[in-house]
């Protein structure tokens, strides 16, 4: 199930990404964080309790939607472009 | 000699560049965004079509003409958007930019690094589903998408009405607005917003146009706590009458805006107590001047007061600048501008006593109500540091990490702050001031640094 909803801008070409390794697809102009939570709920497990977050302010100031990338990079996902083929991967987070 | 740099291409920071340009001057502009425009006035990418209108409603030109400033300026600019400034010391920045990390040295620097919203967590606002108000309005503005089908807006704050107004408009289900100030404090309210009439008939407007819409809007109302298993399923408010419970699947809450002021911070600037701010903020004389030689202060990164006294405050500072640079300028646009500013500080201190801040919030609030959502640190792990003689808030930061995760504070500080003050049965003017640290944002290993 996804947790955003998409209201507009639907009209765009679709890229192709893969989630934990699965096959997924967003939008051209999407943030990592739009791609992901447009066909799931999370982005993390949180890494004192492995609850789920799914990002809070977008707009780079909480720091809760750290993804990790094919390249090994971490990103912000509210503040990275999605491109073709990106290995998007969620880290599970750890509890204490 | 060193560059004329600003931090941050919102609407403090456009109108300061544009001044500068005027005056012959080739500042360099830092935005950590892609495309100028800050958050309020915030574009969608390249690729998107919705007009401005639709995005922006009755600030459409407001936004349309800063847009316009901004990328007519461009080649008279160094502008480098993309770009974080990590830290600041006496005449230079740290920045990073695509993995590299440089250095920019500063004659004099204009900060107009903006806001966040200002959280009072409630139970379950961890949950996947909950945002701030602002990431909201992001999430619509930026990406086309709402947080969730059922949408429930709480909190208090001009953005509340706004983004629930823009969210039904876009055809999103609004569930409920609650607001938590009552409406007695809106009624004492008015003759303070009187002074900008127009402004205060678009936030009646935004209200007016939800309840003819069928959305309930409550005032009076709290935010209770949000339930989910995974996600948000529900959520419970609660008012004179008792407590409510309302099916949704996403809330987006906040208390109004905290300044950004991490930077001002480390560039050695005083601070001072803002009562009406509830927070402390860099001190700034009325030009914008703050009590280092070299820095101006603008916008709502020092103080808020909305995107109208950004564009004023980030043309006042970069007058300043210039005065104090040498350059001969006719006085009568500088008074024009306080004048204005002036104006709009009246307004503010009505819309500060019409969105009153939940006094009661750190009393009510439960021990096992998670304050740092980076770390986890709940308010009865505040509140034990306390009781074991700690009252300063850096003390009780470096006894039980709040504040000191990835977010270095920007969410759970002024929820902290308002722990501390009421256990230690001080005003929260008294337990002392969140210091900021570099890096202030997390930055990568692998990092190149250049030469």
């Amino acid at each position: 199930m996804a947790l955003l909803k998409r209201l507009a801008e639907g009209d765009r070409p679709a890229l192709d990404f893969t989630l934990d390794g699965v096959p997924a697809s967003g939008l051209l102009g999407d943030t990592l964080l739009t791609a992901v939570l447009t066909c799931s709920e999370h982005l993390r497990g949180s890494d004192f309790s492995a609850e789920p977050r799914a990002g809070f302010c977008l707009m780079g100031a909480c720091q809760d939607c750290w993804v990790r990338l094919g390249d090994g990079r971490r990103v912000r996902a509210c503040s990275t472009q999605l491109e073709a083929g990106q290995q998007v991967s969620r880290e599970p987070g750890r509890s204490v | 000699m060193n560059a004329v740099v600003i931090i941050g291409a919102g609407p403090a920071g456009i109108r300061a560049a544009q001044t500068l340009v005027a005056h012959g001057v080739r500042p360099v502009l830092l935005d950590e965004a892609a495309r100028g425009g800050g958050q309020i006035y915030r574009r969608q990418p390249m690729n998107f079509k919705r007009s401005p209108v639709k995005l922006y409603g009755f600030e459409a030109p407001k936004a349309n003409a800063l847009h316009q400033t901004i990328d007519a300026l461009r080649k008279q600019l160094d502008y480098r958007p993309d770009t974080l400034v990590w830290n600041a010391e006496a005449n230079a920045l740290d920045t990073l930019h695509e993995g590299r990390a440089i250095r920019v040295a500063f004659s004099r620097v204009i900060v107009a690094t903006g806001a966040t919203d200002r959280i009072l967590p409630v139970p379950g606002w961890t949950l996947p589903g909950v945002y701030s108000l602002g990431a909201a309005q992001i999430a619509l503005k930026f990406q086309g998408c709402a947080i969730g089908e059922r949408v429930v807006f709480a909190g208090s704050g001009p953005l509340l009405y706004l983004v629930a107004y823009q969210y039904a408009k876009a055809g999103a289900n609004v569930v409920a607005v609650l607001d938590s100030s009552p409406f007695s404090a809106q009624a004492r309210a008015l003759p303070g917003l009187l002074s900008q009439p127009a402004t205060l008939a678009k936030g009646l407007y935004y209200r007016t146009w939800l309840t003819a819409h069928g959305i309930p809007v409550h005032q009076g109302a709290s935010l209770s706590g949000i339930d989910g298993q995974q996600r948000v399923q529900s959520l419970n408010w609660r008012n004179a009458k008792g407590q409510h419970r309302i099916d949704c699947d996403a809330v987006a809450f906040a208390h109004g805006l905290r300044s950004e002021t991490q930077l001002a911070d480390l560039l050695g600037c005083e601070f001072t107590w803002n009562p009406l701010n509830r927070a402390w903020l860099p001190q700034r004389d009325s030009a914008g001047r703050s009590s280092v030689a070299e820095v101006y202060l603008a916008g709502d990164g020092a103080g808020i007061m909305g995107a109208d006294a950004a564009e004023m405050a980030g043309e006042r500072a970069a007058l300043a600048l210039l005065e104090d640079s040498g350059y001969l300028l006719s006085p009568q646009r500088a008074t024009q501008l306080e004048q204005s500013l002036k104006e709009i500080g009246r307004f503010r201190q009505g819309l500060e006593r019409a969105f009153a801040f939940p006094e009661s919030w750190a009393t009510d609030a439960a021990d096992d109500l998670m304050i740092c959502r980076c770390e986890e640190v709940r308010a009865g792990d505040i509140r034990q540091v306390v009781r074991e003689g700690h009252w300063e808030i850096n003390r009780v930061k470096a006894h039980c990490r709040v504040g000191m995760g990835r977010c270095q504070g920007r969410m759970c500080g002024a929820a902290a702050a308002e722990i501390i003050a009421c256990e230690s049965q001080r005003s929260v003017a008294d337990i002392g001031r969140l210091r900021a640290q570099a890096p202030i944002k997390p930055l990568p290993f692998g990092l190149e640094v250049e030469p």
